[in-house]
């Protein structure tokens, strides 16, 4: 049954939603888009950055947000770790495709288990003044457990957009994705480039990760969900580009809102992998692609 | 050794297969060894397209279940011979794998993988909302009597017996064949495969082809050796990471690969599970796994090549 | 009167908003030894990418022995007789250097074979090029003027009738480049058509009977070595305002 009412607030809830896949994809459309590593544990981080939260939550009482922000210069670190150790062991080798990819996948499975192993399958949620809260504009609900995240995750993408085009090692970044050599007689070494923005991009997994469990609660094997999205978002947006990011975020988020309202909630899943397929089968190269 | 070989060797495996079964030792045994096995054939069947052709498949658990739910369709539709499950399993597993390739293989590889990566996911949620075939409740098989043994679980490990054998041979004839070289080739550097002649396109169909036809067969006896089959247990991620495993860790340029990594990591496993989770079981399995995608590359055949001085 | 093999008409090609090539036009003859030339970016990697199929175009027509071959696939081509070398050299890095060949020879030659066995055929080339010696060699064994002989000896292993070589002698020592060039000179006694793209200008003027400069996706110049070297025009392109 259809009614404006619904759809409406399907619409609205479907944009809060595209706001945090923002979030979630920032870290794949840096590593994957603009340094052509095919990052596909990035989901893994993200729940790895969800249980921090947890734990900090339902130890502390600490608000998630906080912990994210908190947790990020361990992500940080982390990230150039894994970057150093696939370089070292693919990149240079000129081995990345296969053994690469197979790389991540052990890393994205590692993790999964690892967290099952110690927390067990049970659903785990956060607590916040704000989650439960919602405020009312014509007619349409806004939940602040939505509506946090989405900024959030704006407040994200913006920022990262200002890094790669106005601070040196971004613009650095924005170089070593389209000419290495260049890169290089301008002095700057782009291992050690690469190493920055990877380890930014799993930083960003790290707040990402609070802001899931703020929405919803988790479990390990909530990153399988995000595997086809955050892939969805990044080629439906254009590989490389951060407004592309956003503008596919919103879309996916609302075709999934539209479709778990008028269909029911575990169709949400096929959607973003409908709009893979159809992405990668009309126009690889995104909407915003370079 | 000469293809005539080959053959003997084969019948002489499937010889000692059967006279196994009919010794009727610990039932356990069979079971164990049905499970070895089955790897032994997904293993064989990723191993076409990941290691002679270069192109990672991270959905080896949508190709199974689907074997699985064809032959639970076919069930109850038909009430089909096991014959003609695992001929259907391994045909419509064959149509996926080359669904998934038309639409992404002219495309940079990662995008092959990042297909099969979210095809999981996907085809598990249309399962689940499928009660023809149980749904989320899952499927439950009365057997019939068991013909020639008189209990399953022997006939099926001979059949399965009898599917590793096909599979290895089909992998170990493509590997010598002018295909197995056209896709070394590509596998190497597909532009420069093209600009020799190489038809990319053509090969990598096939072999996303033919890896999905075994895929379902592997899947396709499923529900005749557990009898109660649910979408979490067709689709579990085990087979994604040891499908994996198993021929990195044994070495993917040649068929020996995936059978020795079938063999070493599906015993272990099934020694393991009786010792520790089945959870912890599998970070292990990943955590070798990428060990030795790290260190060893080449896997254990290569290892040996190079101890040998190759 | 010579025929023409190879016919580009109006070729163009973007890359996003940087147009690489402008509707380029040319003619290669049956048997000839062409040249092409032009400073960096001028597009004549491009064009040999649109010409062998790597590329496909954003307009205008390729034509070869007549035949429209616009969208034929690049392995397509290549059995017609239309192979070009790297100018970073593509091995298959996990066959030895003997396989290298068999590759081309069971893909590209078959078609046009007349029943050598394909190692004795190979075994032949690599003698031609000087590499019999690592026949059994993984290409990581071999150095770099090896590897560029390697990338030669496997276009020639494809049997072509059009072989487009793309900058084979960037780097090498002038004895080298000497070594290559005899190479070159007698692939085309035996009815090979040579198109070279080169920096090397005395290898350039040496071997090709015809040059055609490319300047920022522009024919600018079309003419002998000696007409060329004395165009204004190209002096300009290669050195600036």
């Amino acid at each position: 049954m259809f009614s404006w009412d619904l759809l409406a607030n399907a619409v609205v809830a479907g944009i809060l939603l595209g706001g945090f896949y923002a979030a979630v994809s920032l870290g794949v459309s840096l590593t994957f888009g603009l340094l052509d590593v095919v990052n596909i544990a990035q989901p893994a981080f993200v729940i790895l950055g969800a249980y921090a939260a947890y734990v900090m939550n339902s130890s502390f009482g600490l608000d998630p947000i906080l912990t994210g922000l908190l947790f990020t210069p361990f992500f940080y670190v982390l990230g150039a770790v894994v970057y150093r150790i696939y370089y070292a062991s693919f990149e240079r080798r000129g081995d990345e495709s296969l053994r690469g990819l197979v790389f991540f996948f052990g890393l994205l499975f590692i993790i999964e288990v690892s967290l099952s192993l110690t927390y067990g399958v049970d659903y785990r949620l956060v607590e916040a003044a704000y989650i439960g809260k919602s405020i009312d504009l014509g007619g349409v609900g806004i939940a602040f457990r939505l509506l946090v995240p989405c900024l959030v995750g704006l407040a994200m993408t913006l920022a990262l957009y200002l890094f790669l085009s106005r601070t040196f090692y971004g613009r650095a970044v924005m170089g070593v994705s389209q000419d290495r050599v260049a890169l290089r007689l301008m002095g700057a070494n782009p291992v050690r480039i690469k190493t920055i923005a990877f380890g930014i991009g799993i930083a960003a997994a790290s707040l990402s990760g609070a802001l899931l469990i703020t929405i919803a609660p988790v479990v390990p094997s909530t990153d399988r969900d995000y595997i086809g999205r955050v892939f969805a978002i990044t080629v439906l947006g254009g590989l490389g580009s951060i407004g592309g990011t956003l503008a596919a975020s919103i879309i996916l988020g609302v075709a999934e809102s539209l479709m778990a309202t008028f269909f029911g909630p575990s169709w949400s899943l096929a959607v973003s992998f409908g709009i893979l397929l159809l992405a990668l089968a009309v126009r690889p190269a995104g909407l915003f692609g370079r | 050794m000469k293809t005539g070989g080959a053959l003997v060797v084969a019948v002489a495996v499937i010889g000692g297969g059967i006279l196994l079964a009919g010794l009727r030792v610990n039932p356990y045994l069979y079971f164990a060894g049905y499970v070895v096995l089955q790897y032994v054939v997904i293993a064989t069947a990723w191993n076409i397209l990941g290691g002679y052709a270069g192109y990672v498949n991270f959905g080896t658990p949508a190709f199974f279940a689907l074997g699985a739910y064809t032959a639970i369709f076919l069930i109850e539709a038909f009430k089909a011979p096991l014959p003609v499950l695992i001929l259907a399993g391994g045909l419509v597993s064959a149509l996926l794998g080359l669904g998934i390739g038309y639409l992404t293989l002219r495309l940079k590889g990662v995008f092959f993988s990042i297909a099969t990566l979210a095809l999981s996911v996907v085809l598990q949620t249309l399962i689940i909302n499928w009660d023809y075939v149980g749904g989320a409740k899952g499927f439950t098989l009365i057997r019939p009597s068991a013909p020639f043994f008189g209990n399953w679980g022997t006939l099926l490990f001979t059949v399965m017996v009898g599917l590793a054998v096909v599979a290895v041979l089909v992998a170990r004839s493509i590997e010598r064949s002018w295909i197995g070289r056209g896709l070394a080739a590509l596998r190497d550097n597909e532009e420069a495969a093209e600009c020799m002649g190489v038809p990319t396109l053509r090969l990598k169909l096939f072999a996303t082809t033919i890896s999905g036809f075994f895929l379902g067969v592997a899947g396709a006896p499923f529900p005749y050796y557990v009898t109660y089959v649910e979408p979490s247990s067709a689709f579990n991620l085990d087979y994604a990471v040891n499908a994996l495993a198993m021929p990195m860790i044994g070495g993917t340029t040649t068929w020996i690969g995936p059978v020795i990594g079938a063999v070493l990591l599906g015993t272990a496993q099934q020694v393991a599970t009786v010792t520790i989770s089945s959870e912890m079981n599998l970070l292990v399995v990943g955590v070798v796994l990428v060990l030795f995608v790290v260190l060893a590359p080449e896997g254990i055949t290569g290892l040996a090549r190079r101890l040998r001085g190759r | 009167m010579a025929t023409t093999l190879l016919e580009v008409d109006g070729l163009t090609r973007r890359f996003g908003g940087f147009l690489a090539l402008d509707r380029v036009t040319l003619h290669v003859k049956a048997g000839e030894r062409f040249g092409l030339i032009g400073p960096n970016g001028s597009g004549k990697t491009t064009l040999i990418n649109c010409v062998s199929g790597a590329l496909a175009t954003d307009g205008g027509r390729i034509l070869f022995e007549g035949r429209d071959i616009t969208t034929m696939p690049a392995h397509q081509r290549t059995r017609l007789g239309i192979v070009r070398s790297f100018q970073i050299p593509k091995p298959f890095t996990s066959m030895t250097v003997l396989e290298n060949l068999g590759i081309p020879l069971e893909y590209a030659a078959p078609a046009r074979s007349h029943g050598t066995s394909a190692t004795a055929e190979a075994t032949d080339i690599l003698r031609v090029i000087g590499l019999e010696a690592k026949a059994h060699l993984r290409p990581a064994g071999l150095t770099q003027i090896e590897m560029r002989k390697l990338e030669l000896a496997r276009a020639m292993a494809a049997r072509p009738k059009l072989l487009i070589s793309d900058e084979a002698m960037a780097g090498l020592s002038s004895a080298e480049v000497d070594d290559i060039l005899a190479i070159l000179f007698r692939l085309n006694e035996q009815g090979i058509t040579i198109i070279m793209i080169e920096h090397i200008m005395r290898a350039v003027m040496r071997f090709s009977e015809r040059v055609v400069v490319l300047d920022a996706g522009n024919r600018i110049a079309e003419g002998t070595s000696e007409e060329i070297v004395r165009n204004p025009a190209v002096e300009k392109a290669y050195l600036g305002e």
